[in-house]
């Protein structure tokens, strides 16, 4: 492969071979010598004040590593955003499985029993386990109105709109906890030493969180805390805020055994008391023309934080400035909030609050066309953000965007006018009913508001001694496909085959906080810094007259030996730097939201089956425009796994809950989609020139859990003529609908909008 | 989700794993999934239920694909046993990895060595699968990486016979 071309080339999976041939190492495939396991016992009640700990008989507790929160050197917190969440709690709990004590043995099988054993007496208090609960405010189990974080968005003057509305469409939408179902656990092995500190192993997302939570809880210098990222098998956000748990559990029994500790969750604890997607409400009250124009409106957008304030701040945040989709609003006033419940805390998944406005906006598009009497295609296109229009937070839209242009191909490639036509016509007779769905969104790339100011991203690029160019960063490869993209970014930067470029295993021992491995940054942001890194690499040969300006690979590498062999190392760093444009008044919430948008329009094709009451998704086109591809394999991967794992979303995965505690939690019973329940997924890509990231790349990760939910429930309707405005929508939820007694009394009226 | 291990003594097993006699000294009821992890270093085959759901212990008994998480250890004692490590020499494997690295067919990877063990097992017994075939031949294993589709891809592009370039 010639160097030129690397980037928007399909170059294989750096880390690929190791993969295919089992030879790559994850965190439960390796040992140390005298490890011990390490398991947690957890709280049985949903909040309560812990009275009293005893060891029951039938267990040698002299074989036991025991730790609880008095053994915490530092500050017993999760460090993240608040510090509010305890590593082990002490004196009360707040959730179901909350952590209270750590028990290690050499002998695996020695800890199931030992956990059983402790008992754990409580006094119990009144638990909150809804959104409605929670902000009654008749309870208070956080701060003083369990209210973690609230936003207000204000554009124009809404309170005038109303007056001049044709139409006032009204609607409220919900989505569920979604879990993460990463096929490996969450895990690690941790390490301590009074001369080097702490060091973690483990399978994670961000690094440096980890870093930072070790340090506070520890209590220990940043060069005595060391965190390696371990090869891990899928993350999806999942893996963003709980390792820092995790890491701190395992490093606190190996600091009190003296041995190195390994923790690794079996699927029912993983699933049972890690997080999920925040389950959210959302209230549309909408003011349109009679034409089908949206003239303002009230966008109430909640989501349930869980016990501890965690990440819900800013899942929020991204939440919020998605609520209005890709629209124009001339009047909008968006009113959010994360409220507390006395659950495990939601965390970090994939489209981080996104899927969940976006969900309520694009059905609340559908309803507002058959309010106003025009096709679901019609009232979008009508509606659509422009370039130089603003968004509701009013940042100008800058890039060169055509949403009319991208649904118009969406729609002769799913061939929808025909099949809307044929599913009409053949539904009448049909048991098997047929729906045909569009959702059109947008994701925002990077760090949101001032974001990507804050975490001051640092890369390193260097020359290794065999003459070839090493990526040095904390961004992470969990599927998604950093090692081969940034090494395709550092190759085309520098010219040289992709085979001279490898990337350093993330460890915070050698690798600069380029900042966590979320949010759809890492090509965009990350990448970027990667580019002008491997440029100063070459720059410094340049300048030292090691190279000309026009090089082979060959010359390339014997100039890196000979600086190498002068100056004993040549490695080059990158910090980013806000674009002179982007501009975020957090307190007003205000502005530049986002450096750059994805933008896609999918549409879904379904059979509802009037026997068995399920939903199959038959065919779905996933048209988005991302930028400049980078690898298109890479790049389908992410869209076609997005759009999966959103089809669980919608029509499968439903988190059963029972006083705060997640009942299902098997994958025998939590539903996944497998290979033979998913429609064809056809991707396509549009690049319409934007200039954002490296070579014009923004992020793509996200975007795909963001659209599918609303267009498969778009299809549904539009195969029953059933508005259902939650997910996940499963067989029991359309038997409930759909049975013949209850279409005649409570669906159609509500369907026809004269309930 | 390991089971408990009966408190019964550990005896010996003795099978074959990738060809090669292998004698063990463990608990009757341990998963055949630990043995091979734990006891013979071989870590290609992984946990990710412990149930039999997600497949990504899989490994060939006797030539059946099977959930080693499943397997009391007791219940292959005799058998021939192949793992990911041990397929290196099979025909199919070369053409099935190259085809998962072209077509993206691994992306986080953990799921990868069941998923190609479990198209080795569904091309042996259907050399030419059309892709309602390959879907279920691979039903059982999870991936929630990939929405399958360049799995799929894979299985089938491995089936092809490659064009010299």
């Amino acid at each position: 492969m010639t160097a030129r071309h690397i980037v928007g080339a399909s170059a294989p999976r750096k880390e690929g071979w190791d993969k295919v041939t089992g030879a790559a190492r994850y965190v439960d495939d390796m040992a140390l010598p005298g490890m011990l396991y390490g398991a947690t016992v957890r709280s049985t009640i949903a909040r309560g004040k812990i009275k009293k700990i005893t060891f029951g008989r039938g267990v040698d507790w002299n074989e036991y590593v025991v730790v609880s929160a008095k053994d915490i050197p530092g500050k017993n917190c999760i460090a993240l955003i608040l510090d509010d969440q305890p590593c082990l709690a002490s004196d009360s709990v707040n959730h179901p499985e909350e952590p209270i004590l750590l028990l290690a043995h050499a002998d695996r099988h020695k800890l199931r029993k030992a956990v059983d054993a402790v008992a754990i007496e409580y006094e119990p208090l009144s638990p909150v386990h809804t959104i409605e609960e929670s902000e009654g405010k008749s309870t208070i189990i956080w701060g003083t109105d369990n209210t973690f974080k609230s936003f207000l968005v204000q554009k124009g003057d809404v309170d005038a709109v109303w007056r001049e509305a044709a139409h006032i469409v009204e609607g409220e939408y919900f989505t569920g906890a979604q879990e993460q179902l990463y096929i490996e656990n969450n895990g690690v092995i941790a390490a301590y030493d009074a001369e080097h500190g702490v060091t973690v192993w483990g399978s994670l997302q961000c690094p440096y969180y980890v870093h930072k939570a070790l340090m506070t809880l520890f209590a220990l210098p940043e060069e005595k805390v060391r965190v390696v990222q371990m090869e891990t098998g899928g993350a999806f956000g999942g893996k963003e805020e709980y390792p820092s748990m995790i890491a701190g559990h395992a490093a606190l029994l190996a600091m009190k055994s003296g041995r190195p500790v390994k923790i690794i969750y079996d699927r029912m604890e993983d699933m049972v008391a890690t997080t999920k997607r925040h389950p959210s409400r959302t209230r549309h009250r909408t003011a349109v023309s009679k034409d089908g124009k949206i003239l303002g409106g009230e966008i109430a957008f909640t989501i349930d934080g869980g016990a501890y304030a965690t990440l819900s701040s800013v899942v929020l945040s991204r939440g919020t400035i998605h609520a209005g989709g890709p629209y124009y609003w001339p009047n909008v006033r968006i009113r959010t909030k994360a409220v507390a419940t006395n659950t495990p805390p939601h965390g970090a998944f994939r489209g981080f609050g996104a899927p969940q406005s976006l969900f309520a906006m694009e059905r609340h598009m559908d309803r507002i066309a058959q309010v106003v009497g025009i096709s679901p295609v019609e009232v979008r296109r009508r509606n659509f953000l422009k370039p130089g229009q603003t968004t509701t937070t009013e940042q100008t839209i800058r890039e060169n965007i055509d949403l009319n242009h991208l649904l118009a191909r969406a729609l002769e490639l799913s061939g929808y006018a025909a099949k809307k036509k044929r599913f009409a016509e053949e539904n009448r007779t049909a048991t098997r009913k047929k729906g045909i769905g569009i959702a059109v969104f947008l994701h925002g790339a990077g760090f949101t508001g001032s974001g990507e100011r804050y975490l001051n991203s640092l890369v390193g690029v260097e020359a290794t001694a065999d003459g070839n160019v090493r990526v040095l960063v904390s961004s992470a490869e969990f599927g998604q496909g950093t090692n081969t993209v940034l090494c395709q970014i550092a190759a085309e930067a520098l010219q040289l085959p992709y085979e001279s470029v490898s990337i350093a295993q993330p460890d915070t021992t050698v690798v600069p906080n380029s900042g966590p491995t979320v949010a759809s940054r890492t090509a965009m942001i990350v990448g970027k810094l990667v580019q002008s890194a491997a440029q100063g690499i070459r720059q410094t040969l340049v300048k030292t007259k090691l190279l000309s300006d026009n090089y082979s690979p060959e010359q390339f590498s014997a100039a890196c030996k000979r600086y190498i062999a002068a100056h004993g190392a040549l490695k080059s760093l990158a910090r980013y730097e806000a674009p002179a444009d982007v501009f975020w008044d957090d307190e007003k919430y205000r502005g530049e939201a986002y450096a750059a948008f994805a933008w896609a329009v999918y549409v879904a094709e379904v059979t509802v089956d009037f026997t068995t009451y399920s939903v199959t998704v038959d065919d779905f086109v996933a048209l988005q425009e991302v930028g400049k591809v980078m690898n298109p394999v890479l790049a389908t991967g992410q869209i076609t796994g997005g759009v999966a794992q959103a089809i669980g979303f919608a029509l499968y995965e439903r988190v059963v809950w029972q006083n705060g505690r997640m009942l299902n939690n098997q994958m025998t019973n939590y539903i996944m989609p497998t290979s033979v329940d998913l429609p064809p997924i056809r991707v396509f890509f549009e690049e319409l020139g934007n200039v954002h990231g490296a070579h014009g790349a923004k992020g793509i990760g996200e975007l795909p859990m963001d659209g599918p939910a609303p267009a498969i429930v778009n299809a549904v309707e539009d195969a029953t003529g059933v508005r259902f405005c939650s997910i996940p929508l499963l067989p029991e939820d359309l038997l409930e609908a759909l049975r013949p007694e209850s279409l005649e009394r409570d669906v159609f009226p509500v369907a026809r909008g004269s309930a | 989700m390991s089971p408990p291990v009966a408190k019964s003594a550990k005896s010996e097993v003795s099978f074959i794993v990738n060809g090669e006699a292998t004698n063990v000294l463990a608990y009757p009821m341990e998963r055949l999934l630990d043995v091979l992890r734990n006891h013979l270093g071989l870590t290609g085959a992984k946990e990710g239920c412990g149930e039999g759901e997600c497949g990504s212990c899989s490994v060939l008994l006797d030539g059946m694909l099977v959930n080693s998480c499943l397997i009391p250890v007791a219940q292959a004692d005799g058998a021939s046993i192949v793992t990911i490590e041990g397929m290196s020499a099979h025909a199919m494997m070369k053409p099935l990895q190259e085809a998962f690295l072209e077509c993206g067919g691994a992306q986080c990877g953990i799921c990868t060595p069941g998923m190609i063990l479990a198209a080795v097992h569904l091309l042996e017994k259907k050399p030419a699968p059309a892709l309602a075939d390959i879907r279920e031949g691979l039903a059982g294993n999870l991936c929630r990486c990939t929405g399958y589709m360049q799995i799929f891809e894979a299985v089938s592009r491995a089936t092809r016979p490659r064009v010299a370039q």
